[in-house]
């Protein structure tokens, strides 16, 4: 099958009608993405204890959410590559600035307090490095060369750093992902992938140096939860008991004993999985994973379809990126890695991260309905 | 730097990007198969530990105390009850302001430093949501006066809980005893798990003897608590099994006569019913009050019982051990009689002195004059030293110990109230095992009057007393004369136990020795004959005197010349009536010089009492 021929086949669901031409969007992934919201709504009604406030606030994110989704599915691609060097420059700056007069909040300067809304600049960069280094790389012939992967490699270190030192260790390690799926896909050599992550995990120790006490304690708590199952463990313990006790087929909906009698810490953000784990139980728990792997499995296709570099490896980046959440945060409230903040997407509660969340799915769909046919 | 054409470059990087997304999509579903073994691990292999975790978290078991079992006396006279006594009560989280709410409460009620440091200490340990006590046993007036102001305060309220009280308070101590709170050695001698929820255990006396029956079992609710630990609802409840209530033998009216007759001297009075063991009364003078000790007991006041010169704390009638004196002679001549060394005819010559063959050291008698020739009847009537310390000799130590021994004297009479001392009724080996020392003939005639190494408590002198009553048949003394299953009607009573018998060689013998005893009482010649005075009854009694002090040889012993403390102790043994026993006594009176004047009148008291309220019965 040639390239031109496939173009012609996805160029078939173009066509299909005119109102869904006219709104840019791609039906399959909007339906997963609206599924899920749903299952998260229905989640958070039993993780909040049926708090009505919260439903609400939930309910007004998801809808500001999918806003942005479909205004920035209307923006063709080509723009999106215009703006990139703009907004990870703009991004850089506002990084530094909330370092140096940010708004404290939970002991870390995230936020940028704009008179009308407060904003955290680390969630502009989730978008606007995927978008940097997948403009920069697809301006060279791939594979990228040995200078570019130094340059995107800078790209990537600076916003890291910045973002990691607020400190907001979950944010960071997203941004960077970001960036490395960009080069990943764009074809680094497998070779020097190997070689970076022995030197990664040699210099590991060095790291360690560098983490903050409560990033060392996470870390240690990760290793061994039950070495202080009062304190620092208590989440992951009481997180285990929670999914452990809820089976094969759940408690049913809205009777955990662990969420609804406040064993379970943090139970409607960053721990919700735990909740629906201990309601639904495995079974759930598959079908929401499938869920998951439906979107991705669609955004790589999506992605696979795009007509340029740029447009491909954005979009396949910021797929990658969307089951980095899914995987840190299940990964972390099952035990599996250490507790790094990062939430469930559209089941956690909780907003900004929501909402970028949807602008990068926005574009995914941008990407896919403005293709054009080849003129011969 | 070159670049490619564009179509070459869309085909080779389209290429290139869709191989890396095949690889990525790989991975994905590898981490994802990872995350999903996770969870079969979690929910599936590990669901029952996890179940059980989640369940520990979920319900939690809270203990309900049981209600202690109450005491009566055998007539139904109430001697320990549970009172629901005030306490004022703070919930943390419902008070605004501690400090304030503190210092205003101290305004209303009596807050001492002690109730604020033991309020501190809860506050801290206790979750915020659970009622701490701040002052306990609030007076009527106290809470009255709170009440007032309850408004005011919130999250502080009286609560009433159930307190050990014992409504007669000093005039039963000594035989009730008393509980307490649980100290931690306590905790590790009692099935914990019963004592969930349980404050106070008995810690001396009937209350600690019959703690196990006293006691109940603990009921439990299973809860349903948050993580935070407050109770949601009870998923299910075991109800508790209160104790059971016991009637003990003692009689009031004779606790009460007797404690009347000791007239504030120190000393201590045993009555027992010689037929069936049972304690009708025990008393030991000075008392105190048990319900000092209930909710502890202030260091102060302590104090102040634990350094009384007159030792009120000190159980006389049960722990007390003093030289019985001559209440043990009419023993000691049933010995002579018994083991055939003397005939009730055989009489000695007394001179008001006596001495070793080849000594010049004088033994005296108690009359400087001496009694002249005295038969073992007059030599009871009279108490003659000398006739006992000749018969003595004759018998020698070991068989006035192996005789003795039948009346249980040196041995615990295994009454059932805790603590209880053997006494000493000394013998050769004896002294060879403590002294390492050979027993010397002068011993054995001090013994055989009571005194020397001799001591007896007054509860071993009524036993005796009792199985001489008896004849030899030896009642176990008891303090449970019946118990009663809680919620039902119906009594058990506790029954009669033989602990032995005193062998009789001739029932001649006991007769000569208990006419002897009447004698004392009822012939104008006996030494306990003032207290015959108007008697409708016949008795038997003889008295003692123990000596506390050692006179130096020729000396003059002038009571009024030695201090107090160092006067001789008065003693007095006796039953009645005569033709049927019914009721054995022995009377101690600390210090108090002669028995038959001293002594003997406690225990006509006590007798006279119990046969007017016999009266009627017969």
């Amino acid at each position: 099958m040639s390239a031109y021929q496939d173009l012609r086949w996805g160029d078939r669901r173009l066509r299909r009608g005119p109102w869904v031409r006219g709104l840019h969007l791609d039906l399959p992934l909007l339906a997963g993405l609206l599924l899920l919201a749903a299952v998260g709504l229905i989640v958070l009604y039993s993780a909040s204890g049926a708090d009505m406030g919260r439903i609400s606030g939930q309910v007004i994110r998801l809808a500001i959410g999918f806003t942005a989704l479909f205004i920035l599915a209307q923006v063709p691609p080509h723009y999106y590559a215009l703006w990139t060097p703009w907004l990870y420059g703009l991004g850089l700056i506002l990084l530094l600035t909330v370092l140096i007069l940010g708004d404290v909040g939970k002991g870390a300067q995230r936020w940028l307090d704009l008179g009308v809304v407060r904003f955290q600049p680390s969630e502009l960069m989730k978008v606007a490095v995927p978008m940097m280094i997948a403009w920069y790389v697809a301006e060279h012939p791939l594979p990228p060369a040995r200078k570019a992967l130094l340059l995107a490699t800078l790209m990537i270190v600076m916003p890291t750093l910045l973002i990691a030192k607020q400190p907001d260790l979950g944010t960071a390690l997203l941004v960077a992902s970001s960036g490395i799926f960009v080069l990943l896909l764009a074809g680094v050599s497998w070779r020097l992938v190997m070689g970076v992550i022995a030197a990664l995990g040699a210099l590991t120790p060095l790291l360690w140096h560098f983490l903050r006490d409560y990033q060392r304690q996470r870390v240690l708590t990760f290793l061994n939860p039950e070495q202080d199952p009062l304190g620092a463990g208590y989440h992951i313990i009481q997180s285990k008991i929670a999914i452990g006790s809820g089976g094969l087929y759940g408690k049913g909906w809205l009777n955990g004993s662990q969420a609804h009698l406040d064993f379970l810490p943090e139970r409607s953000t960053d721990f919700i999985f735990a909740v629906l784990a201990e309601e639904f139980g495995l079974i759930g728990i598959l079908l929401l994973l499938a869920l998951y792997l439906f979107i991705i499995v669609r955004g790589l296709y999506i992605a696979s379809q795009a007509q340029n570099s740029f447009n491909r490896l954005l979009a396949g980046s910021l797929v990658l990126t969307f089951f980095v959440y899914v995987f840190v945060n299940i990964g972390m409230v099952t035990g599996l890695l250490p507790v790094v903040g990062v939430p469930l997407p559209l089941i956690s509660y909780g907003g900004t991260s929501l909402v970028t969340m949807m602008a990068a799915f926005g574009i995914l769909m941008s990407i896919h309905t403005h293709r054009k046919l080849l003129s011969s | 730097m070159t670049r490619r054409t564009p179509l070459k470059d869309y085909l080779w990087e389209s290429h290139l990007f869709t191989s890396r997304a095949v690889v990525a999509l790989v991975c994905v579903t590898l981490l994802l198969f990872a995350v999903v073994a996770r969870l079969v691990y979690l929910q599936v292999i590990s669901h029952e530990h996890f179940s059980t975790l989640s369940e520990n978290n979920r319900v939690n078991i809270v203990p309900i105390p049981p209600n202690r079992g109450l005491v009566y006396d055998r007539n139904g006279v109430l001697l320990a009850q549970n009172m629901p006594s005030f306490s004022l009560e703070l919930v943390p989280e419902q008070v605004q302001d501690m400090e304030t709410t503190l210092a205003e409460l101290a305004q209303m009620v009596t807050i001492d430093e002690a109730d604020l440091q033991r309020f501190r200490i809860r506050l801290a340990q206790k979750h915020p949501f659970e009622s701490i006590p701040l002052r306990l046993r609030l007076s009527d007036e106290e809470v009255a006066r709170f009440a007032v102001n309850r408004h005011r305060y919130p999250g502080v309220d009286i609560q009433a809980r159930l307190t050990r009280d014992y409504p007669l308070g000093m005039a039963v101590a000594h035989a009730v005893g008393y509980v307490g709170r649980i100290n931690e050695s306590e905790l590790q001698q009692v099935d914990t798990s019963n004592y969930r929820g349980t404050n106070h255990i008995g810690k001396i006396g009937v209350e600690r003897f019959y703690e196990g029956i006293l006691h109940g079992e603990v009921g439990y609710q299973h809860v349903e608590t948050n993580a935070s630990g407050r109770v949601l609802r009870v998923l299910e409840q075991t109800s508790p099994r209160p104790g059971y209530d016991l009637y003990l033998s003692l009689d009031m009216a004779l606790q009460n006569v007797a404690e009347e007759a000791l007239a504030q001297r120190r000393g201590a009075v045993v009555a027992i019913s010689p037929k069936s063991g049972e304690v009708l009364a025990l008393v030991s003078l000075p008392t105190y009050d048990p319900n000092l000790f209930v909710n502890g007991i202030s260091a102060a006041q302590y104090q102040e019982l634990q350094n009384s010169p007159n030792q009120p704390l000190f159980n006389r009638a049960l722990n007390g051990q003093y030289p019985p004196g001559s209440t043990i002679k009419p023993l000691v001549g049933l010995a002579g009689l018994e083991y055939q060394e003397v005939t009730p005819d055989n009489s000695t010559f007394c001179p008001g002195w006596y001495s070793l063959p080849g000594s010049q050291h004088r033994f005296r008698d108690w009359k400087r004059g001496g009694h002249g020739h005295t038969d073992l009847r007059t030599a009871i009537i009279r108490s003659c030293d000398v006739y006992f310390y000749n018969l003595s000799l004759t018998l020698g130590i070991d068989r006035i110990h192996k005789y003795l021994s039948h009346f249980g004297l040196g041995t615990r009479t295994g009454i059932d109230l805790p603590g209880e001392p053997t006494g000493l009724l000394p013998s050769r080996e004896w002294k060879r095992a403590t002294r390492r020392q050979a027993w010397f003939p002068g011993e054995t005639l001090i013994a055989g009057i009571g005194q020397g190494y001799n001591l007896t408590t007054p509860l071993q002198l009524a036993l005796a007393t009792a199985t001489l009553a008896n004849r030899g048949a030896i009642m176990r003394p008891q303090m449970l004369h019946a118990s009663r299953m809680p919620g039902s009607d119906t009594t058990t009573a506790q029954q009669p136990v033989v602990a032995g018998q005193v062998p009789v060689a001739s029932p001649a013998n006991w007769d000569t020795v208990i006419g002897a005893m009447q004698d004392v009482v009822h012939s104008p010649r006996g030494t306990a004959h003032a207290i015959s005075q108007g008697m409708t009854y016949h008795m038997a009694g003889k008295t003692g005197t123990a000596q506390v002090f050692g006179i130096a040889q020729d000396a003059k012993y002038e009571a009024e010349e030695i201090e107090e403390r160092l006067r001789d102790h008065a003693l007095f043994v006796g039953f009645a009536p005569l033709e049927d026993p019914q009721i054995a006594v022995a009377v101690i009176v600390e210090n108090g010089g002669h028995g038959g004047s001293v002594a003997a009148p406690v225990a006509k008291a006590i007798i006279d009492r119990y046969m007017a309220d016999k009266a009627p019965a017969l």
